[in-house]
């Protein structure tokens, strides 16, 4: 069972595909560019398509995805976390 | 596995384009002309009527994009013939004149002096004539290259970058490859990954027109906005969906143009391409206004990915819906015509994917209703660019 996918290494997140991630599961993940699989222990509770955090990001670091930066850190995640628009923020507009 | 050999039974027009429906359409030039183009609609069955709220006191730019958009309706491919009605007789005919310039066969009617009982009587016995005479059009062996396929996504999510809008980038590589007439647009969903596009540009005119539209919205925005648009763009339903930021709903919009396709030209709203390729379209990103506007373009068939469930149709254009959300498709499955949720647990490769799409269009194509149609959704929307005079 895939949890989630990443579009490629080096990527700041995963997209979970899966309904029912709950906290503390360990989570297989499918790098789609590489096809490599990696696995990773979730520290969030997460919704079907929601991001989950590859690693640790401070405030104003970029997230990327697709290899392209997608919007700026506003307070810090850690690897496993629920990433969205609580602590995430686009860099247009 | 499509090739260059590949046909479908379509309908070939007087101007030699292709349709896929053969609809009679009874068109309002008006808001106020709704109830008449209703009226008759009712009386005349196999007739359907496409009201709308604009029509009246437009001018400049605005209304050259009215009347390119009512015209290219009229005009489009998957419609068999056109009844026009107006309040007054110079618009109406303006309209009447440009769709009659395809060949089509199209009739118009005026309000002023005759009221809505004499116009309903005069254009039903009209439609009744056009009506009959569609019916008796066959379908014809067409080349698959002969299918003009429009795209634009909805209600996205996360899985629509990962999934729904890689299939469709799938199937126009291959139909790209097969010198079919392509278009994208959604200018303001491609924030963030704009560069991506005008890198994809033929030529370096293409590259400057594409940027050209692209900054002209992004000052559009800039003028109107009164936050980071965070309640906007991306939508709730986007967000709801996972997705974060317009630069992440961006990048997974643009996978619907693929890997290999280049932008071989753009066009404005409305405007009828000038050959094969693929075109990029500046226009809304607003699922019915967008779909709208490439019916105008003469495009007969579209492809909608949608990862939370966007259910648009259009009144004359087939909208094939493209899912990989498993949830959605479990939820909302009625709307739902290709299922590539298998692509996120890899039951399903992006090439089979494709495949799967460009089997569900030829099918399509060949008549068979897709989920939007069989539900009714005819959603008839006309872009306005400012206020009335």
């Amino acid at each position: 069972m895939i949890h989630f996918v990443v579009h490629e290494e080096g990527d700041s997140v995963g997209t979970i595909v899966v309904e029912g991630i709950k906290t503390g599961q360990n989570l297989t993940g499918w790098v789609m560019e590489q096809d490599k699989m990696i696995t990773l222990p979730t520290l969030s509770d997460i919704p079907i398509g929601h991001k989950i955090s590859l690693g640790d990001l401070n405030k104003d670091d970029t997230v990327m995805k697709y290899g392209v930066d997608i919007g700026r850190v506003v307070s810090p995640i850690k690897a496993g976390e629920h990433l969205h628009v609580h602590n995430v923020k686009t860099k247009r507009w | 596995m499509i090739n260059k050999e590949t046909t479908f039974m379509g309908y070939r027009r007087a101007n030699g384009r292709v349709g896929i429906r053969n609809h009679v359409i009874i068109l309002p030039v008006d808001d106020i002309s709704n109830a008449a183009c209703e009226a008759v609609a009712n009386n005349i069955k196999g007739t359907m009527a496409l009201p709308h709220p604009y029509g009246r006191l437009q001018f400049g730019a605005d209304l050259d994009l009215h009347f390119r958009t009512l015209i290219g309706t009229g005009t489009n491919p998957n419609v068999a013939a056109v009844i026009v009605i107006g309040i007054e007789e110079g618009w109406t005919k303006k309209i009447v004149d440009g769709i009659a310039a395809s060949g089509k066969p199209v009739l118009g009617y005026s309000i002023e002096m005759h009221g809505d009982h004499e116009t309903i009587m005069n254009a039903s016995r009209g439609a009744r004539e056009l009506v009959q005479a569609a019916s008796e059009i066959q379908r014809e062996v067409c080349n698959i290259s002969e299918l003009w396929v429009s795209t634009k996504c909805g209600e996205s999510d996360t899985t629509s970058g990962c999934g729904a809008n890689p299939t469709v980038g799938n199937a126009f590589d291959k139909l790209y490859e097969l010198g079919s007439t392509l278009c994208f647009g959604e200018t303001t969903e491609l924030t963030g990954g704009e560069q991506i596009v005008a890198a994809r540009c033929r030529t370096p005119e293409v590259h400057d027109q594409f940027m050209t539209m692209f900054n002209r919205y992004q000052e559009v925005i800039d003028r109107h906005k009164t936050s980071d648009l965070s309640d906007s763009q991306p939508t709730k339903g986007n967000i709801a969906g996972g997705l974060t930021t317009i630069e992440e709903k961006a990048l997974g919009n643009i996978q619907k143009i693929g890997k290999k396709c280049m932008v071989d030209g753009v066009l404005d709203k409305a405007e009828t391409p000038t050959s094969s390729g693929l075109w990029f379209m500046d226009s809304s990103s607003a699922a019915a206004e967008m779909v709208t506007l490439c019916a105008a373009s003469g495009y007969a068939v579209h492809f909608f990915p949608t990862g939370q469930g966007n259910v648009v149709g259009n009144p004359i254009v087939p909208v094939i819906k493209i899912c990989a959300n498993p949830r959605t498709v479990r939820t909302m499955g009625e709307h739902v015509d290709v299922d590539t949720s298998g692509l996120l647990q890899r039951d399903l490769n992006m090439d089979g994917a494709g495949d799967k799409l460009l089997e569900m269009m030829m099918r399509t194509a060949n008549g068979r209703l897709t989920a939007a149609e069989a539900l009714g959704h005819r959603e008839f929307v006309l872009t306005r660019l400012y206020e009335s005079a």
